[in-house]
């Protein structure tokens, strides 16, 4: 993967500063959700080869929650999102 | 060919000119009462004993690229059975009794050296759990040793046991865990397989797979449709990518993990021996090599390449566990895509589709497993029916609430 990341608030920085949660596109559901929504959001993932949104957080930085959309094969970092902004426009 | 010590006499004597070709290469028949979808070592395990073991004649084992050509050729070739949780234990001591025997069964040399296999621990409580772990492999009778410093330091007197903060205190010893050849054991199964009439079907790539009415009728490849009784897939790295053409819904995760292999040295390190303040493990190989590696990189990746982060990670582990390291050339290093599952165990097991079975999670655990791996899909296709040691191995644990969480690091791939 890219070594270096583009983060939106301190600017480019190493990788390493980051930690990664995994996917960012799973919707944690509502508490009274049924079982196999849960299941869903917990175990099941979709795993793809290609264009992948992650959550990671600038551990060593801002702390921040970010969005980072990378391809999982060429390992190509496209953009990097505060999650905020991300929930902010709905754009999941 | 019977391979023989009288062979290879024969074969020098004639000028090694007569040696035959170890398999086949055919040509996709129409249809197939099985076929397994994936050329390593565990859809190659799972073709040999459906045609040994169960009787079942008309397979076939798809391939995209050559056979063995995935983590059966990249992995660190370490066999064991140390582990601690009743789901796991049968099942992979039922894998060291076949690897014990598989030689033999197989008539090819899987260089199988039952070395030891150390776990090293730097702390009271580390003792205690590796303890419990022994006494666990104990209940399921495969033999724990636990070794206290001064046997550890007869036995590894190159250990840095002064470390400042991970001292090293002693270790738990499974002597009949060791290495094997790892290219070894997909030819062998390969070879063995031919011979039982099994088609392996090499640069072969599954792009879909056909259903009619709830069931598989085949699959679409890059050599044209073939059409199956039943489908097994075996395709550890690219599981959630073959799944999806059958709208299988996964808890897999596909990870990078790196190895890495040194310059050849003279016998130095006679054991397989793990660091059990990291995540890191070394053998020697027959050739010399030492051969390493340690943590999964920590993120999504299809790229069977990893970070330099990585590698200097395990690089500092490898020097804080044996300070001689540090003089050692590394030779070579790589990288494979591991199916990581939500739990850090492996799968075998029926899917929604009836006549669609599934192998698949090994994380980076899946070598050793390879025998009983195959041992226990054959059954579960042949039979329908879980093979006892397996039962616990299912895709609906996850939704059942039942994971198999060796580590206890819960729903997170990128920790186990």
């Amino acid at each position: 993967m890219a070594s270096l990341i583009h983060c939106p608030h301190c600017g480019v920085r190493p990788k390493e500063e980051f930690s990664i949660r995994g996917d960012a596109s799973l919707v944690r559901p509502d508490p009274e959700a049924s079982d196999e929504a849960w299941n869903d959001y917990v175990h099941i993932r979709s795993n793809p080869r290609g264009r992948y949104r992650e959550h990671w957080q600038h551990g060593a930085g801002c702390r921040r929650w970010l969005v980072v959309e990378r391809d999982t094969f060429t390992h190509e970092v496209f953009s990097v999102t505060d999650a905020a902004i991300v929930k902010r426009e709905g754009s999941r | 060919m019977r391979y023989s010590a009288f062979s290879i006499i024969r074969q020098a004597l004639t000028g090694n000119v007569n040696w035959t070709p170890a398999w086949r290469q055919p040509e996709p028949k129409p249809f197939y009462d099985v076929i397994i979808v994936g050329g390593g070592g565990h859809g190659l395990a799972t073709a040999y004993y459906l045609a040994k073991e169960f009787d079942l004649k008309n397979i076939a084992v798809l391939e995209k690229g050559y056979l063995g050509s995935g983590n059966v050729g990249r992995n660190t070739t370490i066999v064991r059975s140390n582990y601690m949780l009743p789901g796991n234990e049968p099942f992979y001591e039922f894998s060291m009794k076949l690897w014990e025997g598989m030689e033999q069964d197989l008539n090819y040399n899987a260089m199988l050296s039952q070395r030891g296999v150390i776990n090293l621990y730097h702390n009271d409580s580390q003792r205690d759990a590796y303890i419990r772990r022994g006494n666990a492999m104990w209940m399921e009778g495969v033999p724990a040793e636990l070794l206290d410093r001064a046997a550890l330091k007869k036995m590894l007197p190159f250990l840095n046991f002064e470390h400042a903060r991970f001292p090293i205190m002693g270790g738990l010893l499974q002597k009949r865990g060791g290495t094997a050849r790892h290219d070894a054991v997909a030819w062998g199964y390969a070879r063995a397989a031919d011979r039982l009439g099994v088609d392996l079907i090499q640069n072969c790539e599954v792009t879909g797979i056909r259903r009619e009415n709830g069931v598989v009728t085949g699959v679409e490849t890059s050599r044209g449709f073939i059409g199956c009784g039943k489908l097994g897939l075996a395709a550890a790295g690219n599981t959630s990518r073959v799944g999806q053409m059958a709208d299988l819904k996964l808890p897999i995760e596909s990870h990078v993990l790196q190895a890495f292999v040194t310059e050849g040295l003279k016998p130095a390190i006679d054991h397989v021996i793990t660091y059990g303040a990291g995540h890191f493990y070394i053998s020697q190989s027959d050739k010399g090599g030492l051969v390493f590696g340690a943590e999964i990189d920590g993120y999504n990746s299809y790229a069977q390449r990893g970070n330099l982060a990585t590698v200097e990670h395990v690089m500092e582990e490898g020097v804080t566990m044996i300070p001689g390291l540090s003089r050692v050339r590394v030779l070579r290093s790589w990288g494979g895509v591991m199916d990581m599952s939500m739990d850090g165990s492996p799968i075998i097991s029926h899917t929604p589709i009836d006549n669609l079975y599934l192998n698949c999670g090994w994380c980076y655990g899946g070598f050793k497993a390879t025998p009983a791996s195959g041992w226990c899909f054959a059954h579960l296709i042949a039979k329908n029916e879980t093979h006892p040691v397996a039962r616990f191995l299912r895709l609906d644990r996850f939704e059942r609430g039942y994971p198999i969480d060796e580590h206890g690091a819960g729903p997170q791939p990128n920790l186990h």
